[in-house]
């Protein structure tokens, strides 16, 4: 997984720790959009072919190509199901979200 | 030719975390667009979807230069920093050769609408920028309200469907053709689901020499009302049917990208959404032929522009 930089925490504790601009100064890395989550998409790496398609159509930038092989970052998957929808070889199942 | 795995292993310029809708189509443009160029990039976003789903303030999403604009003025906001960037240069303050591209963004809303006359005056003085429209047929950030883009007989909530009306009863604007008309070096028609078209296209936006603009249809799963996990499909239809045909146009000369090799009904592309449900009742029959009509009309005119 790449490295991320820049979601921590951000605290104002006085108007002085206000930006001077309206700014932005951290990264929306920190918005863990995975609790938008009911159902979430599991790959079958024996059945997958490498074709990049699910990095492709994936919106919320949660599936990255790892030494060839697709890794779904779940802090982040929204669970859409395009990439399981799209996958030529329906590698991709989307299941149930444990509660 | 770029290949996907080569795309995949470049840096992400706009980064996960940001808070679109399931299944939204405009992160998969501007996935390939950001790729399609490895120089220093500054981007000019009006307000829209866009805008404020991927800066939520103290945060950002993007790893570029970016800079918030009003409605209607993203494009003179980026023909001003590419003004200000050419007198840097002219000054000696940053290196001559140093190439830096500019990238002004906006919606539907943004683009047809308020903003057409900045995007106009911008294209028009003949700044080397690169505007991307992406066109989801509504103001989808504020409530789905009608736009110029909105196509004829689509229910939004400012000309909803009922007994009196069924949906808009205008036509679309052809955004595209607007701006073939000010002559300007590269202007082109995209859709997300044909990546290497879209990237071959951004590339040579990019390259040019003066303005570009690429219009480019942008997934809505939520003014649409379709499943969200059929959107590439629907995409696809879009092409098929010729609603949305892919193609561009250098110096003035046309060319057609994607011929479908059997020209589909434009029903495939109504049916799956929700908008266009009330166009399946008895009264309505006479909407989808026109429809049909319209997108034939247009598909006719451009096959005649680009055998010129």
């Amino acid at each position: 997984m790449k490295k991320k930089k820049g979601a921590q925490k951000i605290v104002f504790k006085s108007e002085k720790d206000f930006p001077l601009m309206p700014m932005s100064i951290g990264s929306m890395l920190f918005n863990k959009t995975g609790a938008w989550r009911n159902i979430k998409p599991v790959i079958n790496l024996e059945k997958c072919i490498q074709c990049g398609i699910c990095w492709k159509f994936c919106p919320d930038v949660a599936i990255f190509i790892e030494k060839e092989w697709p890794v779904i970052d779940y802090e982040y998957c929204k669970g859409c199901g395009l990439c399981a929808e799209e996958c030529p070889t329906k590698c991709i199942a989307m299941v149930e979200e444990e509660k | 030719m770029a290949k996907l795995k080569e795309l995949a292993a470049m840096e992400d310029r706009l980064v996960a975390g940001h808070g679109m809708c399931l299944g939204c189509g405009i992160p998969l443009i501007f996935k390939i667009i950001l790729r399609a160029t490895e120089d220093p990039l500054i981007i000019a976003n009006a307000t829209g979807c866009l805008e404020v789903c991927t800066t939520i303030f103290p945060r950002t999403s993007w790893n570029v230069t970016w800079i918030h604009s009003a409605f209607e003025n993203a494009a003179s906001t980026i023909a001003g920093v590419e003004a200000m960037y050419k007198a840097l240069k002219r000054k000696g303050k940053i290196p001559e050769d140093k190439k830096i591209k500019f990238l002004g963004v906006g919606g539907d809303g943004g683009t047809y609408d308020i903003g057409l006359q900045a995007l106009s005056g911008a294209v028009e003085r003949g700044h080397d920028i690169v505007y991307v429209c992406y066109d989801n047929n509504a103001y989808a950030n504020t409530g789905g309200q009608r736009s110029s883009a909105t196509p004829l007989g689509a229910s939004a909530t400012t000309s909803p469907q009922g007994l009196k009306s069924p949906g808009k009863m205008q036509r679309r604007k052809d955004l595209t053709r607007i701006l073939v008309a000010h002559n300007i070096p590269y202007v082109a028609q995209a859709s997300p689901i044909r990546w290497q078209d879209l990237y071959n296209k951004a590339k040579k936006a990019f390259e040019v020499e003066g303005p570009a603009f690429l219009n480019v249809l942008c997934l809505c799963p939520t003014e649409w009302k379709y499943d969200e996990s059929q959107g590439i499909r629907l995409a696809q239809t879009a092409i098929d049917t010729c609603v949305w045909p892919l193609y561009e146009v250098e110096d003035g000369k046309y060319k057609i990208n994607y011929k479908p090799k059997e020209k589909k009904p434009v029903l495939e592309w109504l049916k799956p959404q929700g908008r266009f449900r009330h166009l399946f009742k008895e009264e309505n029959a006479s909407f989808l032929e026109e429809i049909q009509k319209q997108v034939d009309e247009d598909w006719e005119e451009l096959n005649k522009l680009a055998s010129l």
